[in-house]
């Protein structure tokens, strides 16, 4: 997979040895970028790999899997997003009463936007991260499992 | 206004920029450190980096400006601009990490294969560029004329050297040691003054925000005109003003209404009703769609996401800029508001977007905390424009050098740099009487309607072909060009054609990812073959990518 190691050429990824390349005798602070990535490999038996890569209609299936549940995943926390935010120009609209509403002095629309907004989206984006590792990882050990 | 503390701050944020600009030289060597900052940025530093570089004039100025001049329906420009980071992290930020792509031409041709759709895409990352070049610019001409008196072209020529020649000589690396101080220079900026601003309104006996009887003078004001307008009196009378005309209004005067402007206190305070304001929820609903969706498709936002090592890391990092941008964000609603109350005759110039950088003084007096604290604000706003017309430059440089002038060189990278430095410096010379936010949202508009839809699709779908990516990207895209460009340069309208155009994000988004789709589907033999393997590059866990 040399072509995934690949430097960051800005042109595209691909070519393998380019001047830039890490391989060669990069300096220190890149070459321990390579190191990680090879330390990493190594945790991973071959067959699994080879797998996902030669396109067999296992790998393909389960990539397939992932990606669907990570999609899924992505549209329902949109969704989220829609009806929590996005419906709030319409409830203004249709209900203006609840434009009207003070709470400890301040109208509730300002406070919905103003302020509360920004946590809420921050609270959707952690419950993602977290939710989109574990799915991530059910991957992973979905990959494995024929190794033991 | 003759505040002697101004131009000693903005010379000492731009000596900063610069010398940490220079510390940054030391360090590149070599082609992929100008470009990409050899990957070995940390997850802080860089989402530091991604807040400076995102908030840009119109976070720093023109929000708090919208604010003071439109009220609460445009809190959404706040939202919006945060949750495009949430639109990014949930459908784009690990998959486009993976792709190893470092700009978006190079995700066209990673994805799909095609030279010319790269072509295309470097045309339309450009035009974005400059879009945005522009305003900010803009944002610097006026800032320094407001509270220097310096010419206007001398505030926008300062920036665009400053930044042009600190990118070509930095490159990347130097920029994202810069943009992360920028983060905390703009944050700081804004937040100590507010903490002062919201005590001295305390000191006042919280003045109402919307008294009653309308908005009226604190002190006694003369105003200079700046556009054409026609004011109500209190009284009932109509009175028409041209830019240079002088008003002068006594202390406790009601602030007279002013076209174009939501001055009554109801409207001001609350959202647009149904029935009555079709159009205004059109324009909300469009608003939302554009600064959602198109965050992802920004040249100099996605760019960044090269120097995170892998796809988790680049995932954690956008959900910490998510953070950082929703805590400043808090701010300029601030200003805003109390704009209302110690700054109302910018209702009546129309210089809104100075709200930020002239309410310490109208509020705190001439003295010296008021002074300094408007000197830190000039800093900050100075910062605003360095931090995002870098980030944009590079990103614009970037795709000129490798896809324009065809070499991978760090010469040609800084001849790319002179070139995407000059045209947006020659159009901000000739525009002044632009919006500065709306520009930036129109920019919005056409990277939702262009990028956002390639991403995506190209991301989660494998019936993508490169005809309909390019047939998407030219019928959206273009129809939301040719919206900005009748806004920019065509003739005043009325009704709904001019929400349509205004705001064309709600008809031009959804209209490219049906023809993306629809073209995709009659081409379906063009799908790449390959794409097996890219779906597995783009969307397996990091660790299985050795």
């Amino acid at each position: 997979m040399a072509a995934e190691d690949a430097p960051p050429a800005p042109r595209r990824p691909e070519p393998a040895a380019t001047s830039d390349s890490p391989v060669g005798s990069g300096p220190p602070a890149r070459t321990r970028v390579v190191l990680a990535e090879v330390s990493r490999r190594s945790r991973w038996p071959a067959g699994t790999h080879t797998e996902l890569t030669q396109q067999t209609r296992v790998g393909e299936a389960l990539v397939r899997g992932l990606v669907r549940a990570q999609l899924a995943l992505a549209l329902q926390l949109s969704a989220v997003v829609m009806v929590g935010l996005g419906g709030l120009p319409w409830l203004f609209a249709i209900a203006p009463s609840v434009g009207r509403m003070t709470v400890l002095g301040v109208n509730l629309p300002w406070l919905l936007l103003g302020v509360l907004s920004f946590p809420f989206l921050v609270a959707v984006g952690w419950t993602y991260v977290r939710l989109a590792e574990r799915n991530e990882q059910d991957f992973t050990d979905l990959v494995q499992r024929p190794e033991r | 206004m003759g505040n002697d503390l101004v131009v000693p701050a903005i010379v000492a944020v731009t000596l900063v920029t610069v010398a940490i600009g220079f510390y940054g030289l030391r360090l590149a060597r070599t082609t992929s450190d100008f470009l990409v900052a050899s990957r070995v940025v940390s997850p802080t530093w860089n989402a530091a980096a991604i807040g400076g570089e995102y908030l840009s004039a119109a976070s720093f100025l023109g929000v708090a400006g919208l604010i003071l001049k439109y009220g609460v329906d445009v809190l959404w420009y706040p939202v919006g601009f945060a949750a495009g980071y949430l639109a990014l992290l949930l459908f784009v930020a690990a998959p486009l990490r993976r792709s190893g792509a470092f700009t978006l031409p190079d995700f066209c041709e990673l994805r799909l294969g095609s030279r010319r759709l790269r072509t295309l895409a470097t045309v339309f990352v450009i035009f974005i560029g400059w879009l945005y070049l522009v305003p900010q610019l803009q944002g610097a001409g006026l800032t320094l004329a407001t509270l220097a008196g310096a010419p206007y072209p001398v505030g926008a020529l300062v920036v665009a050297a400053v930044v042009t020649a600190n990118v070509a000589l930095g490159g990347m690396r130097a920029v994202t040691f810069v943009q992360a101080f920028q983060y905390w220079l703009k944050l700081t900026a804004l937040a100590v003054p507010a903490i002062f601003l919201a005590l001295q309104w305390q000191a006042d006996g919280r003045p109402a925000v919307t008294p009653p009887d309308g908005a009226t003078f604190r002190t006694a004001t003369t105003v200079v005109v700046e556009q054409r307008a026609v004011l109500t009196l209190a009284d009932g009378q109509t009175l028409e003003v041209r830019p240079g005309d002088e008003l002068s209004f006594a202390e406790g005067e009601p602030v007279p209404e002013v076209s174009g402007v939501t001055n009554g206190a109801t409207d001001w305070l609350l959202p647009s009703d149904a029935g009555s304001d079709d159009r205004g929820l059109f324009g909300t609903y469009s608003l939302i769609l554009a600064t959602f969706l198109g965050t992802m498709g920004l040249p100099h936002v996605l760019v960044r996401f090269y120097t995170n090592p892998d796809g988790a890391a680049a995932r954690r990092t956008t959900l910490v800029v998510l953070a950082l941008v929703g805590v400043f964000y808090l701010l300029p609603t601030i200003y805003g508001v109390l704009g209302r109350i110690y700054t109302p005759q910018l209702l009546v110039t129309g210089q809104t977007d100075a709200v930020v950088v002239l309410l310490p003084e109208a509020a705190l007096g001439a003295g010296t905390t008021g002074r300094l604290l408007a000197a830190l604000v000039a800093a900050g706003a100075f910062a605003a424009f360095l931090s995002t017309s870098s980030g944009l430059l590079t990103s614009v440089a970037g795709v000129i050098s490798t896809d324009v002038l065809g070499r991978g060189s760090v010469r040609g990278f800084r001849l790319a740099t002179v070139i995407a430095g000059v045209v947006p410096t020659a159009l901000a010379l000739n525009v002044s009487g632009l919006d500065v936010s709306q520009v930036v949202g129109l920019a919005f508009a056409v990277a939702a309607s262009s990028f956002c839809p390639l991403l995506v699709l190209g991301i989660w779908w494998r019936g993508l072909t490169d005809a309909g990516a390019a047939a998407g990207i030219l019928v959206g895209g273009g129809a939301a060009v040719t919206s900005v460009l009748i806004t920019v340069l065509g003739p005043e309208m009325t009704g709904w054609p001019a929400t349509f155009i205004a705001q064309p994000a709600a008809w031009t988004v959804p209209l490219a990812f049906t023809v993306m789709i629809a073209v995709s589907l009659a081409t379906r033999r063009r799908a790449p073959a390959d794409i097996g393997r890219t779906m597995l590059r783009l969307h397996a866990p990091d660790a299985l990518h050795s």
